[in-house]
């Protein structure tokens, strides 16, 4: 480069920082890309699920950090049950609302929200509060109960699941947002970040004649994944999951969890649950594998009272 | 009466109700309230008296209307009110635009004696065994069936045509609904009386409703003292015959001036096709009334006679088909009882009130309900009956409840119904996954909605499914989920009498809520 186009160039970056600054104010843009190397993991205790999700993510420097302009956006909640929000088995409405919000504010052209519910699955989208929530917000919520959305795809380096069909609009999507609830659950123990991804597969019941453990591991290691997780903790099940059976089940722990590192959000989460993580299976299966590490220990986590 | 009104009237009207008809056997999205669709049905002649017989209320009683109605108008019910009726006159005209000669009908003699025979043995086998030849032949119950059997998917396939273009335009108003069928064998039935009342219909007008239709004849039989009804004006009548070419019913003897009124359906077609104002719709005086009210009765009784000496004994050896109650819970997948739907109460029960007109399964969200074949015994072929390998029961759900025209379903609200007992969940230890292959599953587990089906330790960090009947609600979920083929290793087996089920044991979680992160 010529000294005279460095200078230029230098200028005009100068000029356009100093605009920058002036307009945007400091803490809008150094934050953003300090924080966002900075910390592997960031927890919130103590407010609503939105005003947690609003704090949580200005520590990675807003959804920006995760999306560009025009992308496509998948958003997953879990939407497993026909069971009413207060019941805490899918996830918060109202968390998923600002999720969405807070994607289209990135820059987002179009969010799709869907899951492979268990039971019925248009009831269960509109029990759980989350298809009015999910549409409120703008996005497209799609249907996901028939087989013809699924196509099948390869996973390399699987041990077992090595074809699975996921939901086209999973490959259509620029972008995977990860918004799990975590829970108690009869057959992993306990069910978060990792074990949502049973609702972009179509065929459920093979994973658990096939070592379910494993599979979930294995499904991991899918190409196509979550950027981000935001592992909704506020109202967390306690017993009964995944369905649960009464609001008894529910301990209202006002927490939020968001890493890049599935892995390490899932096993932080059992400590929030009380399961010890030797107990669970497709956790350390899935560090194993390489997806993330169990040893949170040696993360550097944000934790925010609030 | 003005000729031309009464015609468009009748043609307005009754494609309204069609319409409305077919629109509540094809709602895919279950998007018509249930207490419209009972509104719509309360006027069915069969279903209602079926649902007073059992109910015995004023509401239900929608039958009497209907017996007003047709002393006062003669049949109108068949051309305005009867799906199936309308229906015929639907392809009737379709047939008039392939064949002009359809459109001929001409006066043709009734099948008196047959018609009062059918009609007799219908009642009779009705009153002695149960409702299975109403079963068959009740006209609304056919309708239903056609739409189910045959509709239905017509319309899913459409659906689903478009739902994939919409998609593609990133639109998902539509959604894609997988196409099931029923047990090949159930389809025998409606299609053998698509095909009969499908071709009589295109080319022969009402003869069905006019022969074999058990409510047709009971009310051609109560027309005949109906107050309004066609009459010739035999000083205008030129005996062009046109009246009698255009009725649908064959009924009109232009020749002697007669109208066969326990035939007639009052279509108004004669009325508007009659060039000189020759016939019209009015009050009948006593002394034109014709006189042959007392054979049709004559011909009644000795037809109802004759069907008492000759009664085919084979219908009686359908009760033993019935299934008797379970003994409990056995080793393979062997379900001592099929299970029943909710309300239905037990499946002596249901095999009492059900016609089959398949609304049932029409409005169920999750095709668990389907058309029986054997599972009841014969009598019971195309009855509903739950089959888990199909479909659950949403634990949230009482559809079919809501939509029983013959209160064969006794509506349930969703706190009984979550209380009632279909059937107990039996385990198979030796089929299950986690005996079998020593890798986790539970997926009955998951499913459960009142944990009668949880987890215990097994081997490890393994654990395998045990079960609670008490809190059992029978409603399949777990049998459903179970990945094991071709025997499941969970399942549910009916009770022949639904029985109330435990409320699970609810108490609160005792742990501390954390101040601080515990990691």
């Amino acid at each position: 480069m010529k000294r005279r186009d460095f200078l230029k160039k230098s200028a005009g970056a100068g000029l356009a920082a100093g605009a920058a600054f002036s307009l945007g104010g400091y803490d809008k843009v150094w934050p953003a890309e300090m924080a966002s190397a900075e910390y592997d993991m960031v927890a919130i205790m103590g407010g609503s699920p939105e005003a947690m999700f609003d704090l949580g993510i200005q520590e990675f420097g807003g959804m920006g950090t995760f999306i560009q302009k025009g992308q496509k956006v998948l958003v997953k909640p879990n939407i497993g049950w026909d069971v009413v929000p207060d019941y805490a088995a899918c996830t918060n409405p109202a968390l998923v609302t600002r999720v969405i919000e807070h994607v289209f504010r990135a820059g987002a052209k179009e969010v799709y929200v869907f899951d492979n519910s268990v039971d019925h699955g248009p009831s269960c989208y509109r029990t759980s509060g989350i298809e009015r929530a999910a549409k409120a917000a703008g996005a497209k919520v799609v249907p996901a109960h028939s087989e013809r959305y699924y196509q099948e795809v390869n996973i390399p380096g699987a041990l077992v699941l090595k074809k699975v069909k996921v939901h086209e609009v999973l490959l259509d999507t620029d972008v995977f947002v990860n918004v799990p609830i975590l829970k108690d659950h009869d057959t992993t123990r306990m069910t978060g970040c990792l074990k949502n991804m049973m609702g972009v597969i179509w065929d459920r019941r093979w994973w658990h004649s096939n070592n379910l453990d494993q599979c979930i591991a294995d499904y991991g290691l899918f190409e196509k994944k979550p950027v981000i997780h935001i592992l909704d903790c506020y109202n967390v099940m306690f017993r009964n999951g995944p369905r649960g059976v009464s609001r008894q089940d529910i301990v209202q722990m006002k927490s939020q969890i968001i890493a890049r590192d599935w892995v390490a959000a899932d096993t932080a989460a059992t400590k929030l649950l009380g399961v010890e993580l030797e107990k669970i299976e497709h956790i350390p299966l899935a560090a194993k594998m390489g997806l993330g590490t169990t040893n949170i220990e040696s993360l550097n986590i944000k934790r925010i009272q609030m | 009466m003005k000729a031309s009104f009464l015609r468009q009237f009748r043609i307005l009207f009754s494609t309204l109700i069609f319409i409305c008809f077919f629109i509540i056997f094809v709602d895919l999205q279950n998007i018509i309230p249930e207490k419209y669709i009972k509104a719509l049905l309360s006027l069915q002649f069969v279903p209602s008296v079926l649902a007073y017989l059992s109910l015995k209320t004023v509401l239900s009683a929608g039958f009497a209307l209907v017996l007003v109605l047709t002393l006062l108008t003669g049949r109108t019910y068949c051309s305005f009110l009867c799906p199936l009726g309308i229906g015929q006159d639907i392809f009737s005209r379709i047939g008039g635009r392939i064949r002009k000669k359809f459109r001929r009908f001409g006066y043709k003699k009734p099948f008196t004696i047959f018609r009062y025979s059918l009609l007799g043995i219908t009642l009779l086998v009705s009153v002695i065994w149960g409702f299975y030849m109403l079963t068959l032949l009740d006209p609304y119950s056919i309708f239903g069936r056609f739409m189910t059997f045959f509709a239905k998917p017509v319309v899913v396939i459409i659906n689903n045509f478009f739902a994939v273009i919409l998609n593609r335009f990133d639109m998902y108003g539509l959604h894609h609904i997988p196409l099931t069928a029923y047990h090949l064998q159930v389809y025998a039935i409606p299609a053998a009386f698509f095909l009969l009342i499908g071709i009589l219909s295109l080319t022969k007008g009402r003869l069905y409703c006019n022969t074999v239709c058990p409510v047709g004849t009971f009310l051609g039989f109560l027309s005949k003292f109906s107050l309004f009804r066609i009459r010739f004006d035999e000083n205008k009548c030129t005996r062009c015959g046109r009246c009698a070419v255009g009725c649908k019913s064959s009924c009109i003897d232009f020749l002697n001036y007669n109208i066969d009124v326990s035939r007639c359906v009052d279509c108004f077609n004669c009325i508007e096709i009659c060039p000189d104002n020759a016939l019209s719709y009015g009050i009948v005086h006593s002394n034109e009334k014709n006189t042959e009210t007392d054979e049709g009765k004559r011909k009644f009784i000795a037809g109802s006679l004759a069907m008492l000496i000759g009664l085919p004994a084979s219908l009686k050896s359908q009760d033993r088909n019935v299934p008797v109650p379970g003994k409990g819970s056995t080793v393979k997948e062997n379900k001592t009882s099929p299970v029943c739907p909710p309300g239905a109460g037990s499946i002596a029960d249901l095999q009492k009130n059900c016609i089959a007109c398949s609304l049932c399964i029409t409005v169920c969200p999750t095709n668990v309900l389907q058309p029986a074949w054997l599972e009841y015994g014969v009598a019971g072929i195309m009855q509903p009956v739950m089959n888990y390998h199909k479909g659950f029961c949403n634990y949230n759900c009482n559809s079919c409840t809501e939509v029983c025209p013959t209160n064969a379903l006794r509506p349930l609200v969703l706190e009984a119904k979550r209380l009632t007992q279909l059937g107990k969940v039996n385990f198979i230890k030796d089929n299950c996954i986690v005996k079998t292959e020593k890798t986790a599953c539970g997926a009955c587990a998951e499913a459960c909605p009142t944990k009668a089906v949880y987890m215990v330790p097994y081997e490890g960090n393994l654990r395998i499914p045990e079960t609670n009947t008490d809190i059992c609600v029978g409603c399949g979920q777990c049998e459903y989920a179970c990945p094991v083929t071709p025997f499941k290793a969970i399942f549910v087996d009916g009770n022949p009498v639904h029985q109330v089920a435990q409320k699970p044991v609810d108490k609160e979680v005792d742990i501390e809520i954390p101040t601080e992160f515990p990691f």
